[in-house]
């Protein structure tokens, strides 16, 4: 199939500390209707449902058995992804491709609140043998890669709390965010120490919420949305699970997740031919590691241009202008759907207060957090 | 076939002679039931059972829940059911989740409950009307069919936690 494949419809809860008044099923549903709405459709018009969970996060074994009512997926084919949001954005766009789904839906949500022991959740991740016997909290992973990222590039813990700054204050525009705030770079710095370098806040903090995002061949889009956004590239890939031999500095996943989907898309030079970014700032040094290794600034550079301003929201490149993970709220796997939900509001032009003027092409990039070194890239446009 | 190498004795895991792992995950969770379950679980610390309606296909749902997954519309009333139904299928149960033999088997069954629709029904146990447990498999058919009427046995009232064990078991009843 030659067509394009675009996203119809987009549905949203609001991203919250806790959420023990609704059920993950209430919760996905809320989110589904209004997906559904949004796009237009009933449940029996889709064709396929990809649902996004992790057994450990959910608390439940086999979780995906847990996934299709509410989604109206009941007796319908579904499957589950145990990987990142973006990847199984790209599975979505695989279907379609194959000629054989028109309409295809994609889930993601966190019930991160109910998770009691999520430090022993990711140790439980560490190699059972070289590494868990050690007795390291994971955090630890962050503190080496920021340690080694910032000596090398020349950035500095000054410009990690600058993100944090900027992404808690961008996300009190944002009405869906958990975590809005306006704070200085002074508490971030005077934070608790948690791993050398690494601080408190510069840790995004979790929250509970769901996202259910509706994609469709380019013939089926068109009649169906008067503003389809386009997925114009995808990528996604994974370095080696030995934490001693990756490169620490660069974050390679995404420079490779990035040529794959710039490929597709076409796009040569990045921070001319994108208009802005969701990317991940799971940590604060995360946001500037991936600004440059996505090649949207050369190594070294980004915390200075972050500093004159160049990634704010009414900046020349707007990174996060949805706040983030760190304004946000961390949803594990789901947290990149939030940054997909972002940029198809501003493509389409209904980002209210928190608007980019004339904007054409998004990116989002993704992380899979501790101890993964796994990413994904989706290009965006509204481009006919 | 003669394969080469040695056997693995108990003793071989106790005395670390071979490397295994074994590692306690703290996988402890909250588990937020939302409003259909929190219902259901005060209902059950009254010695009641509700269940939904969906005001689409007119289904009673029980567990109750706030959509009907067919529909993909919202349920919109409380029902209170009543606390017996009868046994759309059955087992006769001689294992333990750790694979141990159970000397008297246990009968978990499925509770089509009076009043929900057909095909409604809650997992439980079936227990003997009056000696609790099952001597064996005859004792079992003798008494518990497919179709068999059964009523719930509560917990005394203060003893109710709004736990699904709030209900002790189910026993088969005479047919009025
Ligand atoms: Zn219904």
């Amino acid at each position: 199939m030659n067509e394009r494949v675009a996203i119809i419809g987009v549905g949203y809860t609001q991203l919250r500390p806790v959420s023990s008044d609704v059920s993950f099923r209430e919760m996905i549903y809320e989110a589904a209707v209004r997906a559904y709405e949004d796009a237009g459709i009933e449940p029996r018009d889709v064709d396929t449902f990809v649902a996004i969970s992790e057994d450990y996060h959910e608390g439940t074994a086999i979780f995906d058995e847990y996934v299709p009512d509410q989604l109206g997926a009941v007796l319908k084919p579904v499957h589950t992804i145990t990987q990142d949001g973006l990847t199984a954005l790209a599975s979505c766009v695989m279907q379609i491709k194959t000629g054989l789904f028109n309409i295809a839906v994609l889930e993601g949500h966190s019930k991160a609140s109910n998770i009691l022991y999520p430090s022993h959740i990711d140790a439980f991740a560490l190699d059972p043998v070289t590494v868990r016997p050690l007795g390291f909290n994971p955090v630890f992973l962050a503190g080496l890669e920021m340690q080694r990222f910032l000596v090398e590039t020349g950035n500095t813990e000054y410009h990690c709390g600058l993100v944090v700054a900027k992404n808690r204050a961008t996300a009190i525009k944002n009405p869906i965010a958990a975590y809005p705030a306006e704070i200085s770079i002074e508490d971030v710095l005077s934070s608790n120490p948690v791993s050398f370098p690494l601080k408190e806040l510069d840790i995004a903090r979790k929250a509970d919420g769901a996202f259910v995002i509706v994609l469709a061949k380019e013939s089926v889009a068109k009649r169906l949305s008067p503003y389809p956004v386009y997925v114009e590239g995808v990528g996604w890939l994974q370095d080696t699970p030995n934490i001693e031999m990756r490169d620490l500095v660069s974050s390679l996943y995404l420079t490779g997740a990035a040529n794959m989907a710039y490929r597709e898309a076409g796009i040569r030079n990045p921070i001319r031919e994108i208009d802005f970014a969701e990317i991940d700032d799971t940590f604060s040094y995360k946001e500037l590691q991936h600004i440059e290794f996505l090649g949207i600034a050369r190594p070294g550079e980004s915390g200075e241009m972050l500093e004159e301003g160049y990634f704010d929201i009414d900046g020349e490149f707007p990174v996060n202008p949805s706040g983030g993970n760190i304004g946000c709220g961390y949803m594990y796997d789901s947290s990149s759907l939030r940054g997909v939900y972002e940029a198809v509001l501003q493509l389409r032009g209904f980002a209210a207060e928190r608007q980019i003027p004339d904007v054409e092409t998004a990116l989002i990039a993704s992380w899979r957090g501790i101890p993964t070194a796994s990413g994904g890239v989706v290009i965006l446009s509204n481009r006919e | 076939m003669e394969f080469k190498g040695k056997s693995l004795k108990d003793r071989d895991f106790k005395e670390k002679n071979i490397l295994y792992t074994d590692w306690h995950v703290k996988a402890h969770y909250a588990w937020d039931c939302g409003v259909a379950l929190s219902k259901f679980f005060e209902g059950l610390k009254e010695g009641k059972l509700y269940g939904r309606s969906c005001p689409e296909c007119g289904r009673v749902v029980i567990p109750p829940r706030m959509f009907c997954e067919l529909c993909f519309k919202p349920t919109d009333k409380w029902v209170l059911l009543k606390d017996e139904g009868r046994i759309n299928t059955f087992s006769v149960s001689y294992v333990n989740t750790d694979a141990s033999r159970r000397e008297k088997p246990n009968v978990p069954a499925v509770i089509e409950i009076e009043g929900a629709s057909e095909g409604m029904g809650i997992l439980h146990l079936v227990a003997h009307p009056e000696k609790i447990e099952w001597e064996n498999l005859e004792e079992v058919l003798s008494m518990i069919k497919i179709g068999t009427k059964v009523k719930a046995v509560w917990k005394p009232s203060n003893e109710r936690e709004g736990a699904i064990t709030d209900i002790k078991y189910f026993v088969p009843v005479k047919e009025e």
